[in-house]
């Protein structure tokens, strides 16, 4: 691992305690003083994440494959979906990729500070780091489905394209969109267990209310902007495009408002677990 | 004097008891909601609020060690986590001036699936301890575990012992300015004890400011320069260690052989059985007993105790302590090979009988203790009851007492 420079911790500066009230703005200087210990939390979800599997990492090939089998038998061959042309299984690794990321990121960030309670409670640093580590545990996992897309890629004979270079951006509106709701309930969750009924539910029904199984040109023109209300909709569309380009050209309108989405909730979702924050310790 | 490190003014920390006391389900939020619009009133309007924590001011200089003491539920805890900002205080402030570190437990963050070596780097991280510090440090830390052999196995396979020498030895090389420690000394075995407590000498001895909690207090007393005594919720006494000390002591009953009823004191344990009374009497060489307690006289301490469920194998314990919470006797019944076996309601009265207790002159205290071996603690009153005692004369050609604790027969001859 690197090794970054270092600034001692609050040293020298005077720290006032006091009981803050009404909304709480988010400390940026802070989280910046506390980078280390982000890097560590990553790390350790990273590093425990198949410990004690017998197949260990091979969950991470295995999960998005069997699935891209199924829904490609399942809406490719027998419901016969649309593919305008394209591999079936192309079309829905591409979409798997983001999808998996994102499922799998907002279930950890959600139970992250919960299953935090004892550092909460005996410990001081930046709660927001917690869910926001937590985010980054499957990035591997998402590595792998990347070298599992190129496989795919040259096995369907999918030829590369420029789009592909701008994945990261939506990538990294991915990976946004999983802060945002994850900061939100994990959050919630500290106060509301329902949470943890929630989350299963979210990522079960999420599969297929997204785009992955199918493509998102099939849903009326009419009903696209609502549709793109869900963030992953943008995403799902970018990354296709990325892999596939031409006729997979995400509804930009809709895009921006996924985009925007997105940013409502990181926003909101900020303020009410900055304000949340307080209480933490006290009702964990 | 130069600037205080540590500022605390007026600072109060309010927790809402009652219904609420856990967590909500969304459902009770909802049901509540539609209640208030009903009848105008809520549930929460009934929850009750208690101060864990009131009006405390003090300033703490630069290089102060800090003993903070008080019984169950007097505020240490919550004055511990307000000041290394875990906890919001609901009212006044704290200026502090400095990087803290606080341990407030041992092996915050340990996860059981990594290796020591892992742990050392997390637990350091959330410690506040920069990775190059941990890295200069590391040697150091695994030498002061004694777990250097199992550092590449994950802590899950380790000796609780192990554990927690493991997640010391990184607390104990935190170099922060100021220190925050709960009762960390009170785990391991004796021996790793004892070099935490060397541990902690040597921090504050360097010229860091500690904050430290215990319910030893000989450790106050020899750890920490200054005492802060609470007493539910409010600070009592801002004195030198030692003043703070036999303060506290002296809140506990004395006994002169009458019978001292157990039913109202602070305790612990898991409640099987319960201590109800006990009673110290000083007996004399013909086994009468006598007004006061002499150096050198025996005692007997009896004790009853009351099954609440059914017990096994319950060892019952008499502490003596000094005036200065040290440990000086422990007797029970497992040392003679005795336990008791009581059906649910059952009584049994223990009597032991100190033979030739050779204590100097001063005030002593009792504990008493019920449990299963190491497993189980059933019932443990820390501080019961106290006894006064009289230097014996007769023994003595001279009439001053001296110091020390124990006054050991002796003879002499001079050439």
């Amino acid at each position: 691992m690197a090794e970054p420079t270092v600034i001692p911790i609050g040293s020298g500066e005077e720290r006032v305690i006091r009981a803050r009230h009404g909304l709480v703005a988010v400390d940026f200087q802070e989280l910046w003083r506390y980078r280390e210990l982000f890097v560590f939390l990553a790390w350790r979800d990273i590093l425990v994440r198949y410990k004690q599997t017998a197949l260990g990492i091979a969950w991470a090939i295995l999960q998005p494959f069997l699935t891209t089998v199924v829904f490609t038998v399942i809406f490719g061959r027998i419901a016969k979906f649309p593919s305008e042309g394209a591999p079936y299984a192309v079309i829905t690794l591409a979409a798997l990729l983001p999808w998996n990321y994102f499922s799998n990121a907002m279930s950890e960030s959600s139970a992250s500070l919960v299953l935090s309670s004892n550092m909460i409670s005996k410990t001081y640093f930046p709660r927001l780091i917690i869910p926001a580590s937590a985010i980054l545990s499957g990035i591997i996992d998402f590595l792998i489905s990347v070298a599992m897309l190129a496989v795919f890629m040259i096995v369907y004979r999918v030829p590369l394209r420029p789009e592909i270079l701008l994945m990261p951006v939506f990538f990294l509106v991915c990976v946004l969109a999983a802060f945002a709701v994850g900061v939100w309930l994990s959050a919630l969750n500290v106060k509301y267990r329902d949470v943890k009924y929630i989350v299963p539910f979210f990522t079960r029904i999420g599969l297929y209310v997204s785009p992955v199984g199918f493509l998102s040109s099939i849903v009326p023109e009419r009903w696209r902007l609502l549709y793109n209300l869900n963030p992953m909709v943008g995403v799902i569309d970018g990354f296709r495009w990325c892999v596939l380009g031409g006729k997979f050209t995400p509804y930009w309108p809709g895009f921006l408002v996924s985009v925007a989405v997105m940013l409502t909730l990181a926003i909101t979702g900020l303020v009410y677990f900055r304000t949340a924050e307080k209480k933490f310790a006290d009702i964990i | 004097m130069s600037k205080p490190v540590v500022s605390v003014r007026g600072i109060g920390k309010r927790y809402t008891l009652g219904i609420k006391q856990d967590y909500d389900t969304l459902r009770d939020r909802i049901a509540q909601r539609a209640m208030k619009l009903f009848t105008g009133k809520s549930e929460n309007d009934d929850a009750k609020t208690f101060w864990a924590l009131r009006d405390i001011s003090f300033d703490i200089a630069q290089g102060e060690v800090v003993g903070v003491i008080g019984r169950n539920g007097a505020g240490k805890s919550t004055l511990l986590k307000v000041l290394s900002q875990i906890t919001e205080p609901t009212e006044g402030e704290v200026r502090i001036r400095g990087r803290v570190a606080s341990l407030l437990e041992v092996g915050t963050g340990f996860h059981p699936e990594l290796t020591g070596r892992e742990n050392i780097f997390l637990n350091g991280a959330i410690l506040g301890m920069p990775h190059s510090e941990i890295r200069k440090k590391f040697d150091e830390i695994v030498a002061f575990s004694e777990v250097a052999d199992f550092i590449d196995t994950p802590v899950k396979r380790y000796s609780s012992g192990m554990y927690v020498r493991l997640a010391f030895a990184v607390a104990a090389h935190l170099d922060p300015e100021i220190l925050v420690v709960d009762e960390v000394l009170a785990v391991g075995d004796v021996a790793f004890r004892k070099k935490c407590m060397g541990k902690m000498g040597e921090v504050a001895k360097g010229g860091r400011t500690v904050f430290f909690v215990s319910h030893s207090m000989s450790a106050v007393q020899l750890l920490c320069s200054r005492g802060l005594l609470l007493e539910a919720g409010g600070l009592k006494l801002d004195a030198p260690a030692h003043t703070v000390v036999s303060r506290y002591l002296s809140n506990f009953a004395a006994s002169s052989g009458e019978v001292v009823d157990l039913s109202a004191m602070k305790r612990k344990g898991t409640g099987r059985a319960l201590l109800r009374t006990l009673q110290i009497r000083a007996l004399d060489a013909k086994g009468a007993p006598t007004e006061v307690a002499q150096t050198g006289c025996d005692l007997e301490i009896k004790v009853t105790v009351e099954a609440v469920t059914s017990v096994q194998s319950v060892n019952a314990a008499v502490i003596v302590y000094d005036s200065s919470g040290y440990r000086l006797i422990d007797v029970n019944t497992a040392i003679k090979g005795c336990f008791l076996e009581l059906p649910a309601g059952g009584k049994s009265e223990v009597r032991f009988l100190l033979r030739d207790t050779l204590l100097n002159a001063g005030t002593y205290f009792v504990g008493l203790w019920l449990g299963v071996g190491g497993v189980e603690a059933i019932d443990d009153i820390e501080f019961a009851a106290s006894f006064e005692v009289v230097h014996d004369f007769r023994e003595s050609a001279h009439s001053e007492v001296f110091p020390g604790t124990y006054k050991c027969r002796f003879e002499m001859q001079m050439k």
